[in-house]
């Protein structure tokens, strides 16, 4: 699904990823893990194409395909999904126009026919259910007035609706309260598929209790320097990084 | 950095799609301006003497005053006696034949423009007066209305069929003092579309004019009389384009209304002249006085403008609300993009009590383009309880375009309430990386993202135009992210 060799990318000059090396299977869940500022957000915005970032070095192949080599709506089309941190509001865009914009852009890509209006209708009443998000929100302009958990859970709402085959959830759990953060979780859970993978970001065990990681990954100074199964993390939410840290000499 | 730059050379090379020529036989005066000029457009329409008096009135006056120089505008030098002040596409050759046939030509312009004037293919719903240059080239559903006793014609027709109608309103709104183009027009006026709905009656259709410039070095001094007797309706649409070429052509317009007791008017433009190329070269000089007055108790008008073409538009559409408890509204969307400039807004007069006025101007500028929003809320003495809510916003695509905001307020009565509200916003790159992710390519992004700010003005337009308007909107900005 998902390779990436040896990336290095920087943002203003100061390179963040320093040589990142990262394989993801089909079907597989990998938690990515790591302090604040160790590159975890600047991945994902590599991945997904962020202007403001400028890859220096390595490459990204998405099923085989160069990743770095497309504009960021060709990388979307073909499947990868941002679960964005930090959604943005867009007013006056209905969430409605939004997602029809968006589903009818991924069918011409892949040579079909928009969707008709009626027919999208009944797919946004379906995929809400999965997140228990009120039809209020979907009519309303984009993240406007959102809630913080509303917004992730608008997120996870996109993900369903566009039913990408690389999820990457940068930290979507972060602002949510027990209840939410079981809805999503179990949205998430879902939405899965056999031939559908996930990168998820994250500080803290409880979003991995549900969403159950095959491979978790510890991102340091823009390098991954410990990879294992989900104990990992569980030991990671005991004894924090530092003994990482030391065991590969940083 | 380099993907924004590529979008923007993609503008600069973007087609504007209404550039073409008709090529039709045109009788086109000789350039230049003089008090013969000006009799020779009053003889070639055969008016009545009362008009040229009016006409030549203005046209000294016009002689003793000088441009304004108060926009935000940088306008070129425009040289008076290099522009023909009459252009006639539908003046027969020496072969010519019946009055009443009109050039295939032309009726395919129309067609080429979404205007078809047979009335079997016409728009549901929609009357349409179809001008090219000087002349009005048709008028559709005429005795459709007739039977209601709507008068509905080119103002030229209503000159001769109902000169005591034009002569009671004609100047009374926008008097040929009024400004230096206001003058102009006044001297040297050719078409334009006259309206009056009579008393009580609800105009059953949208009325429509199509203004077309087509011949080169030609003015084109629009004059439009729309009178709204008690208790009648209009809506009234008013569209315009213009063929691509490398000189500016002026468009000099008056719009007049008068609006009687419990009556309403609703105009709506959709002005898409010719901006000029990407470098600035060519374009449309845009510099229109169009005012509404609120005569009668209770009566209402509405402006709602969306404009995205001319070099340079100068344009404040106004109210004077004289009528008790009269109420008006202007909605406007202004785009401007690569070497465009706007000076836009509106006067709100207040002068009867209770009367209420609102402003919602959206502003939006790219490229290298200047935009201003330019408004007055005067409120008179008289104008016990007078209200105002204004809000002006602005924004901003790219780095090297401009948003200005000049609002005036003269308020000399304590009880009134004047209220105003200003944003400055831009289109963030995260605004635009969130809707690529999602699929979404960056032009569409923009129009998305655009369309939804001008929602609230967009949203006021009659249904087919608010549909085009949306188009023009996205096709206007294509690719303006910088």
């Amino acid at each position: 699904m998902l390779e990436i060799k040896n990336l290095h990318a920087s943002i203003n000059g100061k390179e963040i990823l320093k040589g990142v090396n990262l394989v993801v299977r089909d079907g597989e869940v990998h938690a990515l893990m790591g302090l604040n500022g160790a590159g975890k957000s600047t991945l994902s915005n590599v991945i997904v194409g962020h202007p403001a970032y400028e890859v220096t070095d390595g490459e990204v192949l998405f099923n085989g395909k160069n990743l770095l080599g497309m504009k960021p709506e060709e990388r979307a089309c073909e499947g990868v999904f941002l679960s964005f941190q930090q959604p943005v509001e867009i007013p006056g865009v209905s969430m409605v126009n939004f997602m029809r914009a968006a589903v009818n852009a991924k069918r011409k890509y892949c040579g079909e026919e928009p969707m008709s209006a009626g027919d999208f209708l009944k797919l946004m009443r379906e995929k809400r259910k999965i997140v228990e998000l009120d039809s209020r929100l979907t009519s309303r302009s984009v993240n406007e007035g959102f809630s913080g958990g509303e917004k992730k859970r608008n997120e996870i709402f996109q993900m369903a609706m566009l039913e990408p085959k690389l999820s990457i959830l940068d930290e979507t759990d972060s602002g949510l309260d027990v209840d939410a953060l079981r809805i999503v979780a179990e949205g998430f859970n879902r939405l899965r598929k056999p031939e559908t993978s996930a990168l998820v970001i994250t500080h803290y065990q409880r979003l991995l209790d549900y969403l159950k990681p095959d491979i978790v990954h510890v991102l340091i100074d823009g390098r991954i320097v410990k990879t294992a199964g989900p104990e990992l993390a569980l030991e990671i939410e005991e004894r924090g990084f530092d003994w990482i840290k030391e065991e590969a000499g940083i | 950095m380099e993907m924004k730059n590529s979008f923007i050379r993609e503008v600069a090379d973007r087609k504007y799609e209404y550039g073409f020529e008709t090529d039709v036989h045109t009788e086109v005066l000789d350039k230049g301006l003089s008090e013969d000029v000006v009799r020779l457009i009053s003889e070639k329409k055969g008016e009545p003497g009362w008009l040229l008096e009016f006409r030549l009135k203005a046209y000294r006056y016009w002689l003793t005053q000088k441009a304004p120089t108060w926009g935000h505008l940088d306008i070129p030098e425009i040289d008076y006696q290099d522009i023909s002040y009459y252009a006639d596409p539908t003046a027969k050759g020496k072969s010519g034949q019946g009055d009443k046939e009109i050039d295939p030509e032309l009726l395919k312009t129309f067609d080429k423009l979404g205007i078809p004037l047979e009335e079997r293919m016409a728009l549901a719903g929609t009357a349409v007066d179809a001008v090219m240059d000087s002349v009005s080239v048709k008028t559709t559903f005429r005795e459709k209305l007739q039977e209601k006793g709507i008068i509905f014609c080119s103002i030229s027709e209503a000159v001769k069929a109902h000169p005591d109608l034009v002569r009671e309103y004609l100047g009374t709104v926008v008097p040929y003092k009024d400004n230096f183009y206001a003058a102009l027009n006044s001297a040297v006026f050719s078409d334009g579309s006259f309206v009056y709905i009579p008393k009580g009656v609800r105009c059953p259709m949208e009325l429509s004019t199509y203004f077309r410039i087509n011949a080169r070095g030609t003015g084109q001094f629009e004059r439009t009389l729309i009178v709204c007797d008690d208790d009648a309706y209009v809506s009234y649409l008013e569209g315009c384009t213009a063929p691509m070429r490398d000189d500016n052509q002026l468009h000099a317009a008056i719009v007049e209304i008068v609006v009687k007791e419990n009556a309403e008017v609703k105009y709506s433009t959709v002005q898409n002249w010719y901006p000029g190329d990407a470098q600035g070269r060519g374009g449309v000089l845009n510099l229109v006085t169009k005012r509404g007055h609120l005569r009668g108790r209770g009566s209402r008008l509405s402006w709602t403008q969306v404009e995205t073409g001319s070099a340079i538009t100068w344009k404040y559409p106004s109210c004077i609300l004289s009528g008790e408890g009269s109420q008006a509204e202007f909605y406007s969307v202004a785009v401007t993009n690569n070497f465009q400039q706007a000076d836009t807004g509106t006067k709100m007069i207040h002068i009867g009590k209770n009367t209420k006025s609102t402003i919602i101007s959206k502003g939006i500028s790219a490229g290298r383009s200047q935009n201003a929003y330019r408004g007055l809320v005067k409120v008179a003495s008289t104008a016990d309880g007078a209200r105002n809510y204004s809000s002006c916003d602005s924004l901003l695509l790219g780095s090297h375009c401009g948003a200005h905001t000049f609002p005036y307020m003269d308020v000399r009565n304590d009880t009134a309430i004047v209220e105003h509200e200003a944003t400055t916003s831009k289109i963030s790159e995260d605004q635009l990386l969130y809707c690529n992710q999602r699929g979404i390519d960056t032009e569409e992004a923009v129009s998305l993202i655009v369309n939804g700010y001008a929602k609230e003005v967009i949203n006021k337009l009659p249904m087919e135009f608010a549909v085009e308007a949306q188009k023009l909107l996205g096709v206007t900005l294509e690719g303006a992210v910088g």
